[in-house]
């Protein structure tokens, strides 16, 4: 019986989860944000609802159907598959958009692209110095 | 499976609003990474449903199916990426 209830309070929070990422991929600004909404709490909504079935194939399990250990098992797996993937994917596309030059809403200073192009800069400086030190060392 | 099937339904009807509301995003999407957002949403969404769907109706080969599908959507996503950026393969 509270086993029943668990269940159901892990599904409304997985559906809460899911539905409020679609909420935010409509209504936020730019791309970063976007990808914040879409991609945490997707996260966060699919660990529940895949604890819930989960859940349901140990208590099929414990009432003595086999199907439910393979069930619980093979949930787990696809929650591993799941928990690994959708960050590195969000890391990717983050960098992508940045590299890209699609910039945040209403930005007004980007420290990421001013640091690449002091670090570009040093590095030509530093060329330009060992070209003209062996320049006038002959 | 018959006492959990119909809130099983209505979670996926839920899902699948969900999925619209991403639709409407990669259709109107201002920018191309955008588009990227809201198809690595829907991949996401979809592994979710199929594992409901397989405790649903008690198949466990559909849970197979969104394990597969999990590793190749993360693989064709850091393809896309890695597009996007105009890097060298």
């Amino acid at each position: 019986m509270i086993f029943d209830i668990i269940i159901y309070i892990f599904l409304g929070i997985g559906v809460f989860f899911n539905v409020l990422a679609g909420v935010g991929l409509l209504r936020f600004p730019d791309v970063y944000t976007r990808l914040h909404a879409g991609t945490k709490c997707t996260t966060f909504g699919s660990i529940f609802l895949i604890g819930s079935v989960i859940l349901i194939g140990l208590k099929m399990w414990w009432e003595g159907n086999v199907n439910g250990s393979v069930l619980s098992i093979h949930s787990i797996f696809a929650l591993i598959a799941i928990l690994l993937t959708n960050p590195v994917g969000a890391h990717a596309i983050a960098r992508a958009a940045h590299r890209s030059g699609v910039m945040p809403a209403k930005a007004v200073v980007d420290d990421l692209k001013d640091k690449q192009v002091k670090k570009i800069i040093r590095k030509k400086t530093s060329i330009k110095n060992i070209v003209d030190e062996e320049a006038g060392g002959k | 499976m018959i006492e959990f099937f119909n809130t099983y339904l209505i979670v996926l009807i839920a899902l699948l609003l969900c999925v619209i509301m991403c639709i409407l995003r990669v259709v109107f999407g201002p920018t191309i990474p955008d588009r990227v957002v809201g198809i690595d949403t829907i991949n996401t969404i979809v592994i979710i449903s199929m594992v409901i769907f397989g405790a649903a109706y008690e198949e466990v080969i559909y849970i197979d199916v969104a394990i597969v599908y999990a590793l190749l959507s993360f693989v064709s996503t850091l393809f896309i990426a890695k597009y996007l950026e105009g890097g060298e393969f």
